[in-house]
């Protein structure tokens, strides 16, 4: 199977995704440029974190025209599995593949910890290989992550069970305020209505060596190797 | 074809919560500005348009808006002001 990550001007997390596709899954990967118009046959794009053109005027609004962002749209509207992270999540509710917004941070403070995060559905692409309201911890690092929909969105995303992750305490902080960014219904990551692209803010590519912490990221990578096995 | 100076001004919708324009609220509170009871933090941009006639610009601009300036699902938009330039 192929993985493709796509750099943007500004991405950050374009090399830990690729790495955790080729070192911790052992899987091909990938770079691909954001002027170019070529997948190069990945199975699986990922959009990856960090500030794509400087957050310029939205965070996510500028990187949605790159020229990359046309195969990327028509792979994911020909159902092929889309994993946006934090920025890589902006720019694709931006590009309307995923319903809603990330706003400033309810706290106005950039935040980077591990966080508290409970999976809350395994039926997707994504989440096979985690159990149902199991807790896991992933890193998150940013300052515009509070998801914000109109209350039909959230209404249908619920009731279509499309809320893959919520933020939630974990046994590590206990009673500690866990809605880290003031998100809506603590919303996490989210799939689209066909449910091949997951947005998420938290980074599950940060997570998947044990020896750098906890690898509770691993196992949503096992799970796009399980169901997309090419 | 005319230029045409637009400003634009696009702010968070109304009833979603604004941490910026409140901290901004309690910070103008802290200087005894009492009566301020509430600001929305927003952006101001300004545009220069050519185009036939100001009709045409206001319209263009109010396109632009829909599809890049300000994101309709978070924040609204008005055209300030359309001036010959």
């Amino acid at each position: 199977m192929k993985f493709g990550v796509v750099t943007f001007p500004g991405s950050n997390g374009d090399y830990d995704a690729y790495q955790a596709a080729c070192e911790a899954l052992g899987e091909e990967s990938v770079f691909l440029w954001h002027k170019d118009h070529d997948l190069q046959g990945s199975d699986v794009v990922i959009l990856p974190g960090g500030f794509s053109y400087g957050d310029y005027l939205r965070a996510g609004a500028i990187a949605r025209f790159s020229p990359i962002m046309q195969e990327v749209v028509q792979h994911a509207q020909r159902g092929g599995p889309v994993l946006a992270i934090c920025n890589g999540f902006q720019i694709a509710c931006e590009a309307g593949l995923l319903p809603g917004a990330l706003l400033r941070n309810a706290s106005l403070k950039f935040v980077c910890a591990p966080i508290g995060i409970r999976v809350e559905t395994t039926d997707t692409l994504f989440t096979s290989r985690y159990q149902r309201g199991q807790r896991i911890l992933l890193p998150i690092a940013h300052g515009d992550g509070r998801y914000s929909a109109d209350n039909q969105t959230l209404e249908r995303l619920e009731g279509e069970g499309r809320v893959v992750f919520r933020y939630a305490p974990s046994d590590l902080e206990a009673e500690e305020a866990y809605n880290p960014n003031g998100s809506m219904h603590d919303i996490a990551g989210i799939v689209s209505e066909g449910g091949n692209v997951l947005g998420m803010m938290p980074h599950p590519e940060r997570a998947v060596d044990p020896l750098l912490g906890p690898a509770d990221g691993l196992p949503l990578f096992e799970s796009i190797l399980q169901r997309v096995a090419v | 074809m005319s230029r045409f100076r637009v400003a634009v001004q696009v702010v968070p919708r109304r009833g979603l919560l604004d941490p910026q324009g409140k901290a901004v609220a309690d910070a103008l509170h802290t200087l005894g500005f009492g009566g301020v009871a509430a600001v929305h933090v927003g952006r101001h941009l300004v545009l220069d348009v050519d185009a036939k006639d100001e009709a045409t610009a206001r319209q263009q601009t109010r396109e632009m808006c829909e599809r890049l300036l300000a994101n309709p699902v978070t924040e609204d938009f008005e055209i300030a002001t359309v001036e010959a330039s």
